[in-house]
């Protein structure tokens, strides 16, 4: 979807302005606001990219305004009232109602750290062989549906070069809708930085995306 | 002015943390969560996994081809061996930068980043301005962290639009030769591993 997430390219937010000596957390609710979206991907209560396509379809207006854990927090209250984790009601009063369904058990501590350090790839099997190859100029797509999509607004209809067949991953646009995971060939697509911004361009800057393969045209 | 933003920011604090208060207590009073999950979360990111993890790595691969060379091969392998990876390592992309070529990572789209290499971002990297400026006007946004990079280096910006995690692996400073592991290690800021700033020189080994 075209929201205020997809931020490449903008102008008017200023110079970068880096803190010295920055905390992990800047107060207790942001660890804490961290943490319970941890938690609640450990207990699977829905995705990663569901997650994310609820976050980026805030309005425009409220996504730019919200600090970054605020976001997250905001994002959580959304998922909790869309899975029936919690009700409006609960949310107000900030306590759980009853009568009310209980959780089939609660995630421990243990499982978080498990969830922490090990493995959990996003590659699969491929059902088929990639289409293209490193050194393959491809176009990506210019598309823009309203769904979950990792194709930034401004790579679409540019000219790049594959440079690297990363594998068969998890297709992010079709798994947002806590379905499928429906697999594609995922590439690293590099563009030169004069195709993507004309004359305003670096001609010394390339910038390369990871685009599934539904992202990709022939040339 | 100064005193309107400061109210501002109180008031979405107070209000923030009373509504993350709300979506823990429901969490744990259904029975969702543990408490003692919360606390190993952030316990875990505030004081284990930080860019240290990133600097052995980085340090390591200055001082061995073999592991350098695997390192650019299969990151995720590669890091496993001094124990790192899992969550937001699962993919992990080493990128070398030369003399010729100055790697930098973004998240145009919020805020991928290495964690298990890096820990959580600071708070520029999931910025508006870092976010929108760095695969367009990379030069401008490097100046902004006092790096000037000959005019005709090339830069490679990466946007880590899927699982992908990518780590950049500055170039070993001058006048480290012969330098151990460990005191290398003190010479990699996080900024070089994101392609924002260079290492230490080895005059400022702390």
């Amino acid at each position: 979807m075209n929201g205020a997430a997809d931020m490449g390219g903008m102008h008017g937010f200023g110079p970068v302005v880096p803190e010295k000596n920055e905390p992990v957390f800047h107060a207790d609710w942001e660890g804490h606001s961290f943490a319970l979206n941890m938690v609640t991907g450990v207990a699977n209560l829905w995705n990663i990219d569901a997650f994310r396509f609820k976050r980026e379809s805030l309005p425009p207006p409220e996504y730019l305004n919200l600090s970054y854990y605020g976001l997250w927090t905001r994002t959580l209250e959304l998922m909790m009232l869309e899975y029936g984790v919690a009700t409006p009601e609960e949310l107000k009063t900030g306590h759980a109602i009853a009568p009310f369904k209980k959780a089939e058990r609660a995630i421990t501590a243990a499982e978080c750290d498990n969830m922490v350090r090990c493995a959990r790839p996003f590659s699969r099997e491929a059902t088929e062989p990639a289409k293209f190859k490193a050194g393959d100029k491809v176009r990506a797509k210019n598309m823009h549906p309203r769904h979950h999509t990792r194709l930034p607004r401004y790579a679409r209809g540019h000219v790049g070069e594959v440079v690297r067949i990363v594998g068969c991953h998890v297709f992010p646009d079709s798994h947002a809708s806590n379905r499928d995971e429906d697999p594609h060939w995922l590439y690293t697509v590099r563009f030169d930085g004069r195709d993507l911004w004309g004359p305003d361009g670096d001609p010394t800057s390339t910038v390369s995306v990871d685009a599934w393969e539904p992202y990709l045209e022939k040339l | 002015m100064e005193h309107d933003r400061h109210d501002d920011h109180a008031s979405e604090l107070s209000d923030m943390q009373l509504r993350t208060r709300a979506l823990e207590t429901i969490l744990l009073e259904k029975g969702y969560i543990e408490p003692a999950a919360i606390d190993v979360l952030i316990e875990t990111y505030e004081k284990k996994i930080g860019p240290r993890n990133g600097a052995q790595v980085v340090a390591k691969a200055w001082v061995d081809s073999k592991f350098r060379q695997w390192l650019f091969e299969d990151g995720t392998a590669a890091i496993a061996t001094l124990g790192f990876g899992g969550r937001s390592g699962n993919h992990l992309v080493a990128l070398e930068n030369t003399p010729a070529v100055h790697n930098m990572t973004v998240c145009t789209l919020c805020s991928c980043y290495p964690w298990a290499v890096l820990g959580l971002p600071p708070l520029w990297y999931k910025s508006a301005p870092y976010r929108s400026r760095a695969v367009a006007d990379p030069r401008g946004v490097l100046k902004d962290f006092g790096v000037d990079l000959p005019k005709d280096t090339e830069i490679r910006v990466w946007d880590s639009t899927a699982e992908l995690r990518y780590l950049v692996v500055p170039m070993r400073p001058a006048g480290t030769e012969g330098w151990s592991e460990e005191k290398l290690a003190d010479l990699v800021t996080r900024d070089s591993m994101i392609g924002t700033g260079f290492p230490k020189n080895p005059g400022d080994a702390s």
